[in-house]
């Protein structure tokens, strides 16, 4: 992987990271757990897009540096096989499983 | 402020675009080939796309004193019928020498199917065989990952592909690295619900340094802002990023890849 080079143009200290970004994040995150408290008040079971939003979640707080790397790769089909036909153009957001992927190549 | 829209559906988009456009500094405005919304039916409506393309969609932003370039493709959305991606691949080089066609895209994969492979791979041949740049399509979301790592095998196993000359589109944190350490260039796309956001992108830039990259707005029919590019400019300067950095993102670096085909040409030149 390419080695990082943070030096080439990121000069803002962690205090003017927080001016700029901290409300705009705020209102993501609140947005996330309205989002989170309106799934759980509707009728209905949760599907894998709802699991595989959980599971990301759990990257978030883990004090681990590139938690969007992480985030997008927890969400993403991690196989290298072709599948056998596009049975639909749009993709959903979360990945269903490799069985779930190979049934609805089928339909 | 000048910048290079590398990345515009512009066929979709009002002429009020090409005003606001012009009005922030554009320089010129390039146009992939891409899906119209639904699937057409025949390869004369492929025809009548690479007319517009070709033909109509320069004279409407000349009207704005903009260059319009484009590339030219069966775009992976519609792919799956084979038969009729033939024979579509087959009409594309009698376009290939109009002044503002500046190589193949954008080609790709969209849900990672063995013929949107097939057909990504035709494509590349025909880029191959007639020596053009190529604008590669990167799936969204869920298949972005698989998509580019199948994207990047298929064209690192063509030995005729020199990777300077291909750019991987939509990058995001987790396939930027994928295309930069294989030697392509890599383009961000700045869209308001997918993709990634100026400050996404300018993270990216930090981490990554300002090579072989663009940022683009890929505007369409779809939920896409047109000014998304100079917006980005902003946020870098919010961030205290000079104005040379800015015109080397919005402008140098675009110019410098796309300047590899003869046929780019702006109004400084």
């Amino acid at each position: 992987m390419l080695a990082a080079v943070g030096s080439f143009l990121n000069s803002m200290t962690r205090r003017q990271v927080l001016d700029l970004y901290f409300v705009e994040a705020r209102s993501k995150l609140v947005d996330v757990a309205a989002f989170l408290d309106r799934a759980q008040r509707a009728d209905g079971a949760d599907d894998f897009r709802l699991r595989s939003f959980r599971a990301a979640l759990n990257q978030l707080n883990a004090g681990i540096p590139d938690r969007a790397r992480r985030v997008l790769e927890s969400l993403s089909d991690p196989t290298l096989k072709p599948i056998e036909v596009a049975g639909n153009k749009s993709a959903c957001g979360a990945w269903e499983g490799a069985k779930a992927t190979k049934m609805k190549s089928k339909g | 402020m000048r910048f290079i829209e590398p990345h515009a559906h512009m066929v979709s988009r009002t002429t009020d675009d090409y005003l606001s456009l012009a009005t922030a500094g554009c320089e010129a405005v390039c146009e992939p080939a891409f899906w119209a919304g639904f699937d057409r039916g025949s390869v004369e409506g492929f025809e009548d796309y690479f007319n517009q393309l070709t033909a109509h969609e320069p004279l409407r932003a000349a009207k704005f004193g903009l260059p319009h370039f484009t590339w030219l493709c069966l775009n992976p959305k519609e792919a799956e019928d084979l038969k009729l991606a033939a024979e579509v691949i087959e009409i594309i080089p009698k376009f290939l020498d109009r002044p503002n066609v500046l190589g193949i895209g954008e080609i790709g994969l969209n849900r990672n199917s063995r013929n949107e492979l097939k057909a990504f791979e035709m494509q590349v041949d025909l880029a191959a065989r007639y020596r053009q740049l190529i604008l590669v399509h990167t799936p969204h979301l869920e298949d972005k990952l698989k998509g580019t790592r199948l994207i990047i095998d298929a064209l690192k196993s063509d030995r005729r592909i020199a990777p300077e000359r291909v750019i991987i589109d939509h990058v995001e944190e987790h396939t930027i690295a994928l295309a930069l350490d294989a030697g392509f260039w890599a383009g961000m796309t700045l869209y308001p619900e997918s993709k990634c956001t100026a400050a996404r992108a300018i993270d990216m830039i930090e981490a990554y340094g300002p090579e072989r990259l663009w940022m683009n707005s890929a505007c369409d029919w779809g939920v896409s802002v047109p000014l998304a590019v100079p917006r980005a400019a902003l946020e870098m300067r919010r961030r205290g990023h000079s104005a040379a950095a800015v015109d080397r993102m919005l402008y140098g670096n675009p110019a410098k890849f796309l300047g590899q085909s003869p046929k780019f040409k702006l109004a400084a030149d």
